[in-house]
């Protein structure tokens, strides 16, 4: 069997879809690309079906955030895995923090719900079409998305705080 | 005066309803761990389970956005702290391969010593604690005590046991001792006999057997859709291991086979452990040998030559300028990350742990990710006891070995 290459994954997606394609890119070898928000589904469906591409299997889940992006400011990233040719790649989408719509994956994998929910959690990317999205590892209270960057950690040499119990 | 039933304060409906609700968890001496799982049951039947997590959660991916590379080892400890080595050398081979460090084939099969070690640590307090979920307590201690010797083995090379920091980018943080290597070949002497006899106490035990055939399985598609890896995707049937597939730290030097099951379930599992553990001992028995190899100046090799990454030696930073400056640069955290973005797995022992790590050049991440192998199979957890008595849930929860910190991060 032939292995897989980045190159041909590109002239795939390429040949499908058209030049919607943005930051193509292979940081050590990792073939990364971006694609507009509302067509994630489109393309992971196409990974997943393609048999040549089979991309059947999904990694990790998460989002980034880029505060001074505008009007893109959260990237969801999806790290997928064709585990017959043994080829990764990276998927981007970005969206404005504004209205984080991104739809959701859990249809196509079922891996998908935790980790969806976590970064919700983490970063309120909206997933539509989740069945159950709510907070997972924070409180439920909780009234903001912690791991985006306007939420510096608290700076080790504060003094303005007296808490007895720790000596500060 | 007795208590009379309006004196007790029941949820609305609970009079009505037919079935009972269980909390099992978070501390629930059961779930080994804190979890909580909400399960609806109809006398001994499981209906319908809910799981809840998050009660350790410690913000580690936000705090390591404010620390230097090698202050981010120790978070790596708490993820699964069962096999800590194992996440420390992961994390260490992310940051290798993002600043492009060569580490030396002996570093290489010293790690690779240290982290089948971890696996073998795991998957018998794993095991064991199936054993002692199914009713058997002799044989988790007897296999105990040599987690207590794999954990002095640890002690030897980096002085401390459970959450152990060990190494550092580029190697270790000192050779291996003669104590280590000795501890190391008593491991490999007595282990054996006393792995055989623990398989010999389960494997063809009728009660376990009826206890775990059949008791939570799962098909090799469903696996996959959930993203299961590790030991227990392979009980489903796949031979999927990182360490095959995308060898590091030099496995490809090494001669061993992908244990896989059929079924999925709980025996499918505890058997595709077992036969990793002989496979991880065939591992450092292999590793050894190679190390062994290396004489004389060679054998002195326990990192690599990398000033910029790598803390160097005490009687230098007194001594030499040069030394004086990495020393300080290194702990003040004033080394800057080359930008960038690595995503690096290891074969966890419970699965494919993953580190997604973004640098934009500063001095600490700007994004760091892991994929803990849990919170992505601990999905599965509802799909797999629904249907099941309320005993096989929890065999099932210990055969997936959940670890809690590694869950929640």
């Amino acid at each position: 069997m032939s292995q897989l290459t980045n190159e041909q994954i590109r002239v795939a997606l390429i040949d499908k879809f058209g030049d919607v394609f943005t930051e193509w890119s292979e940081p050590l070898g990792m073939l990364t690309f971006a694609a507009p928000k509302d067509m994630n589904l489109k393309v992971l469906q196409f990974l997943y079906d393609e048999e040549s591409l089979s991309f059947r299997f999904m990694t990790d889940l998460q989002a980034v955030h880029y505060p001074d992006r505008i009007g893109e400011e959260l990237c969801v990233v999806y790290h997928l895995h064709n585990m017959r040719d043994n080829v990764r790649i990276r998927f981007k989408v970005y969206t404005d923090v504004q209205a984080p719509d991104v739809f959701s994956t859990t249809a196509l994998f079922a891996a998908a719900n935790f980790m969806e929910r976590e970064t919700y959690d983490f970063f309120g990317v909206n997933f539509v079409g989740h069945p159950n999205l709510i907070r997972v590892l924070n409180v439920d209270e909780m009234d903001y998305f912690p791991l985006r960057k306007e939420f510096p950690l608290e700076d080790q040499t504060r003094v303005d705080k007296d808490d007895e119990m720790f000596g500060r | 005066m007795p208590i009379m039933s309006e004196d007790i304060l029941l949820p609305e409906g609970a009079g009505e309803k037919q079935t009972t609700t269980l909390n099992l968890g978070p501390t629930h001496p059961a779930t080994h761990g804190v979890f909580q799982n909400i399960l609806e049951l109809d006398g001994e039947r499981i209906l319908k389970a809910t799981s809840t997590v998050g009660y350790i959660h410690r913000a580690f991916e936000k705090i390591a956005e404010r620390r230097p590379l090698y202050q981010i080892t120790p978070l790596t400890d708490r993820l699964n702290y069962c096999s800590s080595p194992i996440n420390n050398m992961g994390w260490h081979l992310t940051c290798e391969k993002l600043l492009g460090v060569q580490t030396p084939k002996r570093v290489d099969y010293l790690r690779v010593i240290i982290m089948e070690l971890a696996r073998i640590a795991d998957h018998l307090i794993c095991n064991s604690i199936v054993g002692v979920d199914s009713g058997a307590y002799s044989g988790f201690l007897y296999l105990m005590q040599y987690r207590e010797l794999i954990y002095e083995i640890y002690e030897e090379v980096c002085g401390s046991r459970l959450t152990t920091n060990i190494g550092r980018i580029g190697g270790f943080e000192r050779n291996f001792t003669n104590t280590a290597f000795e501890k190391l070949e008593k491991f490999l002497k007595e282990y054996p006999e006393q792995l055989n006899e623990f398989e010999k106490l389960f494997k063809r035990n009728r009660i376990f057997m009826e206890r775990t055939i059949g008791c939570g399985p799962i098909s090799a598609e469903r696996a996959l859709n959930y993203g299961f890896t590790g030991p227990n995707l392979r009980a489903a049937g796949i031979d999927y291991d990182v360490r095959v597939h995308t060898p590091y730290s030099s496995y490809q030097d090494f001669e061993f086979t992908i244990p896989v099951g059929t079924t999925g379930d709980c025996y499918d599992r505890f058997l595709v452990r077992q036969q990793e553990m002989w496979q991880s001992l065939s591992i450092i028995t292999q590793a050894y040998k190679k190390v062994q190899e290396f004489k004389g100046q060679e054998a002195e090799v326990y990192h690599a030559d990398t000033p910029a990454y790598y803390l160097p030696e005490k009687k230098d930073v007194y001594t030499k300028m040069e030394a004086l400056i990495w020393h300080f640069k290194i702990i003040m955290g004033e080394t800057a990350i080359p930008p960038g973005e690595v995503y690096h797995a290891v074969e966890g022992a419970n699965g494919e742990l993953g580190f997604y790590l973004i640098s934009d050049g500063g001095r600490t991440p700007y994004r760091l990710h892991f994929r803990r192998p849990c919170f992505i199979y601990y999905q599965a957890f509802p799909e797999l006891v629904e249907g099941g008595l309320l005993s096989d849930a929890i065999i099932t929860m210990s055969s997936l070995n959940l670890i809690a910190g590694e869950l929640d991060a």
